[in-house]
């Protein structure tokens, strides 16, 4: 059954005309046309589809679109202000933690939950926060040291 | 200039034909100046160039100096995730004296691009970059030649620094690229061979340079084929059997009426439905009930090993050389032992997509492929049109690692669009990425070595199974030896091909994995090397050193053990481990230090040093992100990865049972690289992994007397492995 569903998305209010069970990544990349989140599993094992929902770091895929009514979703589209990168994308850039791009949206938002979360955190605690973040082309260790980059950028409070 | 203008220029100086579809396409390139050479001609790069004498005469465009000022650098390769967008651009940015950041990358457009039989084998830098490089070294001089006129000086006097060309001592006369190429279309064919510049004049190649693609990879501006949204698009989800290489009998579509909107595709084999909304696509798809004759299950993840030594009676001698009696009698110790390597999944982050349209009869897709002209080709045979009737475009792969090879999802996606009649998209579930991924396919490796009292090497016998000859050729100094290859007779090609009775040995597809059969080999090798030094009570560095011939890679070696410190003091239960290589024309050594629990047999990879000899390196940084991205996707396939299975049945259906490297089991990684700028840069994509196997396997004997000849190594085998 379609059910009109409103939430933010990216500080926008949206609304969609979809069926209730449908996930989240597909209303998000099918019809809200943010393919920037990626399918990489839709079993919630890799962690390509990660987004914030009310500032939480979550599997898209596993969400259903009609529990995120009224809520505020942050997809990888919604981070930069207009050329200005944010302070993890820029030290995913400045690091060059990414090879094929495509677990890029996901390990950058799951990032940004933690550190929204944990704003100082070790760097074991950073490997805890991203161990279920999968990426194939082996980046770990440059988007372990990104997020440690970012997060001094963030907490000196400097704009990049 | 008019076309025909165009073609007396072609034939003015490439005597050679030009199909007719090259022809029509420089006029879709616009103005400028445009860059041209046959493959052909490339003996001109002395040497340089990949002149396979097979390979079709073809007419191409390499660059483009817009009317803009700003350069196209069109190469038929892709880019998925190994750097090339960077390195490519550097080189021609480097020749033709540009900032890197006005350089445009046209990757893999088939109708735009040079014919390239594919991105894999480590090829894109050993032999797109000279030819890029020639083609920017030709463009340069030709800026000179127009400016010199324009400007009414002496070409002589001109040099070129950042896309502005002006009289070396007298900076206020000068021009720029855009002016000089104002209206102007001007093509211009390589005839002499170009006075590339040499390792003291880089400004560019060899200086670390970050990613060109990374500000749009970070901010979802990239494009996947999965992100192409086309008006009226379908999604399909094709119905698959269980077990792979099933046959249909009958489809039973009776359940699909509770869907509305739904259509059923029947193509041949090909079973599948269409919806406008994905997911329901997908459980539609579920309801579709097809009876499949599969087909018998011959072996297991485990029995497979027996299955293929049993099936696989004739072999061929790859290399050998002495007498192998007399290495047998000259040693005084005699080590026999059978290494496995399980099958293994490429596994991408980015499963295999198409998204593509006709308009009549002409196709135009996306499509995650490691050969957008091998597509196309498949494609037009398959669609029974002719090859200009198909246009693969330009389109970020997420991962390929040579499994993105094959195209399966490209012609599914083809047949469904034609079917229909409308745009489609098609995006493998991980459970059909897991089952028609082409895998690295299970490899027997028997091995027998011979030392003397000296712990000199006088025997190697070296018998593959499914592994194919990449990289086995022996750098070891040993004068009695002898490589076989089983194959069943008259099979050409490396032994991975084998088929009996014309049926794959194999119950699944299989294919090239990053580095194909290396990873498999030099396991065994490195890991039998490590034996017989133990059998002759010297360390592994030094009987290596002392059995190796090939100087190259002794300097690789030593300056792997220097950085490592080989001899610096292992803490409790930590061990060190060394396995060395050679892999599309680079030489590898890794060393690498391991905790290993010995209750749980739990193996931690603590540090990884990796030296390579890989010739020129043009973009140092990209070439230590490949390295690093190697070692640690290695790190998988030596610790965790192993496809279960029951003959066709692929029980490794998501990264819940098929386990790749995670973030808590990275080491630190160290990356050295040989300084030879001055040679032909060779492969640096895939070497590194060949050697994590090995070294990894080592490390773990050193670390708790655990030998595993089988890899992955995992828990279950350490302890087994303790106990003996
Ligand atoms: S796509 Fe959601 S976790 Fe993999
Ligand atoms: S960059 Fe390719 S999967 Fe992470």
């Amino acid at each position: 059954m379609k059910q009109t569903i409103s939430f933010k998305l990216n500080d926008q209010n949206v609304s969609v005309d979809v069926n209730g069970d449908e996930s989240l990544l597909t209303v998000i990349r099918t019809y809200l046309d943010k393919t920037g989140t990626k399918f990489g599993c839709g079993l919630g094992d890799c962690g390509a589809c990660t987004i914030l929902i009310d500032n939480e770091a979550t599997r898209s895929c596993m969400v259903i679109v009609e529990d995120i009514e009224g809520k505020e979703i942050i997809t990888i589209e919604g981070l930069a202000s207009g050329e200005i990168l944010h302070p993890i994308q820029k030290a995913f850039v400045t690091l060059d933690a990414l090879q094929c791009g495509f677990c890029t949206p996901g390990m950058i938002m799951n990032a940004l939950g933690l550190l929204i979360k944990n704003p100082t955190p070790t760097r074991d605690e950073i490997i805890y926060g991203m161990e279920e973040n999968l990426c194939r082309c082996g980046s770990y260790n440059r988007i372990i040291d990104a997020i440690q980059l970012a997060a001094k950028e963030m907490n000196q409070k400097v704009k990049i | 200039m008019k076309p025909n203008k165009i073609d007396q220029l072609y034939f003015s100086d490439v005597n050679e034909p030009i199909r007719l579809d090259r022809r029509e396409f420089l006029k879709k390139l616009g103005g400028g100046i445009i860059v041209v050479f046959c493959l052909g001609k490339l003996s001109l790069l002395d040497g340089w160039g990949q002149n396979d004498a097979a390979d079709e005469l073809n007419f191409n465009a390499y660059l483009r100096v817009k009317e803009d000022g700003r350069v196209d650098c069109y190469t038929g390769k892709i880019e998925m995730g190994q750097g090339i967008i960077t390195s490519l651009a550097q080189v021609l940015a480097e020749e033709l004296e540009v900032p890197i950041s006005s350089v445009d990358m046209i990757m893999g457009d088939t109708e735009l691009c040079p014919y390239d039989a594919g991105t894999w084998g480590s090829l894109t830098t050993r032999f797109a970059d000279p030819v890029i490089r020639a083609a920017a070294a030709e463009a340069r001089e030709i800026l000179i030649d127009l400016a010199a006129e324009k400007l009414n000086v002496n070409k002589e006097e001109l040099t070129i620094e950042e896309g502005v060309i002006f009289v070396k001592n007298n900076t206020t006369i000068k021009t720029t690229f855009a002016e000089i190429t104002k209206g102007k279309k001007i093509v211009q064919s390589l005839s002499k061979k170009p006075s590339i510049k040499t390792s003291k004049e880089f400004k560019i190649i060899g200086k670390p340079t970050i990613s060109a693609d990374a500000v749009d990879k970070v901010t979802g501006k990239a494009m996947y084929s999965g992100d192409i949204k086309l008006p009226n698009m379908v999604y399909a989800t094709v119905v698959r059997p269980a077990v792979y290489g099933s046959k249909k009998l009958k489809v039973d579509a009776s359940g699909l009426a509770a869907f509305e909107g739904i259509q059923l595709i029947e193509e041949e084999d090909l079973v599948a439905v269409i919806h406008a909304d994905p997911e329901i696509a997908n459980k539609a798809a579920k309801k579709v009930k097809v009876s499949w004759e599969a087909p018998e299950a011959r072996a297991d993840n485990e029995s497979i090993f027996q299955y293929l030594e049993a099936h696989i009676k004739d072999s061929n001698v790859y290399e050998e050389a002495g007498n192998l009696e007399i290495g047998n009698k000259t040693s005084t110790k005699i080590i026999k032992t059978a290494y496995q390597d399980g099958y293994k999944a490429h596994a991408p982050i980015e499963t295999h997509a198409a998204t593509c349209y006709f308009e009549k009869d002409k196709l135009t897709m996306w499509v995650s492929s490691q050969t957008p002209f091998g597509t196309r080709e498949q494609l037009a045979n398959t669609l029974n049109i002719p090859l200009e009737n198909v246009h693969i475009k330009q389109i970020f792969l997420g991962g390929g690692f040579g499994g993105k090879i094959y195209n399966q999802q490209a012609i599914e996606a083809a047949k469904i669009a034609k079917s229909c009649g409308k745009p489609v998209q098609l995006v493998w579930s991980r459970k059909e990425e897991f089952m028609y991924d082409r895998f690295r396919p299970a490899a027997l490796m028997n091995v027998k070595s011979g030392v003397d009292d000296k712990g000199k090497l006088n025997l190697w016998e070296f018998d593959i199974y499914c592994a194919g000859t990449r990289g086995t050729k022996l750098f070891y100094d040993v004068p009695n030896n002898r490589t076989r290859m089983f194959n069943e007779k008259n099979v050409r090609g490396d032994s991975h091909t084998n088929r009996l009775n014309n049926v794959s040995v194999h119950p699944f597809g299989t294919g090239a994995w990053r580095a194909p059969g290396n990873n498999s080999t030099t396991f065994a090798r490195e890991s039998h090397i490590d034996t017989t030094a133990l059998a002759a009570g010297i360390d592994p560095l030094e009987f290596r050193l002392n059995n190796l011939k090939n100087v190259d890679m002794i300097v690789t070696l030593k300056l792997a053990a220097e950085t490592f410190g080989w001899t610096r003091k292992k803490e409790d239960g930590h061990g060190y481990g060394i396995a060395l290589g050679e892999d599309a024309g680079t030489c590898v050594a890794i060393l690498a230090e391991v905790f290993v629990d010995k209750s749980t047999g739990e193996v931690t990879p603590i540090k990884m040093v990796c030296a390579q000899d890989m010739g020129q390196v043009v973009n140092p940084h990209g070439a230590t992100v490949q390295t690093e991205g190697g070692l640690t996707m290695g790190l998988g396939y030596a610790l965790y990865e192993d496809v279960e299975f029951v003959g066709g049945k692929v029980k490794s259906k998501n990264f819940k049972n098929y386990t790749i490297t995670k973030f808590s089991k990275t080491p630190e990684i160290e990356c050295v690289f040989r300084d030879k700028m001055d040679s032909k840069p060779q492969g640096g994509g895939e070497p590194a992994i060949i050697c994590v196997g090995g070294a990894i396997a080592n490390a773990v004997f050193d670390a708790c007397g655990a030998r595993v000849n089988r890899i992955p190594v995992t828990p279950e085998r350490i302890l087994a492995a303790i106990k003996k």
